[in-house]
Formats: structure tokens, sequence, C-alpha cells
């Protein structure tokens, strides 16, 4: 039964995250801390490494349209490696609660990036590329 | 290099990936097309989601069968919603989106 739940709620985030082009991990944490009752630290844990197929997937999809300046890629990739290190120790560091608030902020500021692009007039130029590349 | 590490400081503490950074940094700052900036910015923060994805295994804080059970539907949603985009995307809906979005933040802040 879990399983269903588990299996239903990552269907409907990637779709969402597709259909809006915003990232999977957006809803993906929320999901497990509301439905599935994770604390959020291993809430955003977890979506990290559940986020990986679905960047593979869609990373090699680019690849092949030639979408990736590999070396950018490479750089950005590697040096991100200090953020993550910090980032890591910062969130192990903070509490739950404080986490949460965080999140919730970012939620917010996608929200608005939301409207803001709703207002515009004109379409997303390559909606399926943002989708699975955005805020992925 | 700024980028990378910011995006990945990002990621790690919320558990996105960084693309959100990624992307308009890459067509603002080094005037990538929007298409690439957006492809490099997947395959970067692959590297990125592993690492802090990896990180977190070891300290203990994934739990790995969650992690599959969503995240392989959530790449196959992906396409879906994609493909539903092409076809659906209006500015009501993503304003309904949005709204839906703040509603979780609310949930999410007064949850216990």
């Amino acid at each position: 039964m879990t399983v269903l739940l588990e299996v239903a709620c990552g269907l409907a985030a990637g779709v969402l995250a597709g259909l809006f082009g915003v990232g999977g991990g957006i809803l993906l944490v929320p999901a497990m801390v509301l439905v599935l009752s994770l604390c959020q630290h291993d809430a955003q844990a977890t979506s990290l490494a559940a986020m990986i197929p679905a960047i593979l997937v869609g990373g090699s999809r680019q690849q092949r349209y030639g979408n990736v300046r590999r070396k950018a890629a490479g750089v950005i990739g590697a040096c991100s490696l200090v953020g993550v290190a910090a980032g890591t120790v910062c969130a192990t560091a903070l509490p739950d609660a404080v986490l949460r608030v965080l999140f919730s902020a970012m939620l917010v500021m996608v929200a608005g990036r939301l409207v803001a692009s709703a207002r515009e007039r004109r379409r997303p130029e390559t909606p399926a590329v943002s989708a699975l590349g955005s805020s992925q | 290099m700024a980028i990378g590490a910011a995006a990945g400081f990002l990621s790690a503490l919320m558990g996105v990936g960084g693309g959100a950074l990624v992307v308009p940094a890459l067509t603002l700052l080094l005037r990538f097309p929007v298409k690439v900036a957006t492809g490099t910015s997947l395959v970067a923060i692959g590297v990125t989601a592993t690492a802090s994805a990896a990180i977190y295994g070891v300290l203990g804080y994934v739990h790995r069968a969650i992690a599959v059970l969503l995240g392989v539907p959530d790449a196959v949603g992906a396409f879906g919603g994609t493909w539903l985009q092409q076809r659906l995307s209006s500015a009501s809906v993503r304003l309904a989106f949005a709204a839906f979005l703040s509603l979780v933040a609310v949930t999410l802040l007064v949850h216990e």
C-alpha cells in the first residue's frame, strides 16, 4: 500500500514538475514530509537521491540534442562540490524547523516566478527543455 | 566557478537541484542560449545531486527504498509532464500551480 502511494507521489511530482518547468525535488520533499511523514532532513536528503534518475535521463537527452557545453558543465559541477560540502554541514547543523522555513520560503519564491512568467505574453521558448532542466 | 559553488551549496542545503540558480546565471552572466543553459545545467547538477546524495547517504539521511520508488516514477512522470506542457500551458494554469505551491509552503510550516 505504501509502495503504491510512493510511486503515485513520484509520478505526480514528475508530471507537475514537467508541466510547469520546475524541478522534481520541489514537490518530492513536501510529499515525503506531508504524506510519508519523513522529517525535513531526511526528505531533503532522499529527494537528492531520488532526483538522480530524472537528471540522468534528462541530461542524456540534452546531450543528444547538443545542448550541453561539457566543459562548462564540468567546471560548474566540480566547483559545486565545495558548495555541497558547506551545504551539507549547514543542513545537518540546522534544526528541522529552520530547514522547513527555508524550504517554504523557496516554494514561495518559485510560486512568484511562476506568477511572473504567467504574466508574460510569449510562450516559453523550449518547454520540453525547461521542464527537465530549469529548477531540477 | 562561483556559480558552481553557490548552486552546490543551495542544492545540498535545500534538497533540490541547483538548476534554478544555474540556468539564469548561465543565460544572464555567460550569455548562453536558453536551451544550452538548461542542458548544461542539468549535467552539472547531476554531479551536485549525486555528491550531495552520496554524503547524506553515508550520514544515514537517505531512505533508499523511498528514493527509488519516488525517483523512477518521477523520471517517467517528467516525460508525461513535458508532453502535457506542450498542450496545456496557459497563464491561469500556472497561477493555479503557484497558488498550490504557496498552499504547500503554508502546510509545511504548520505541519507537525
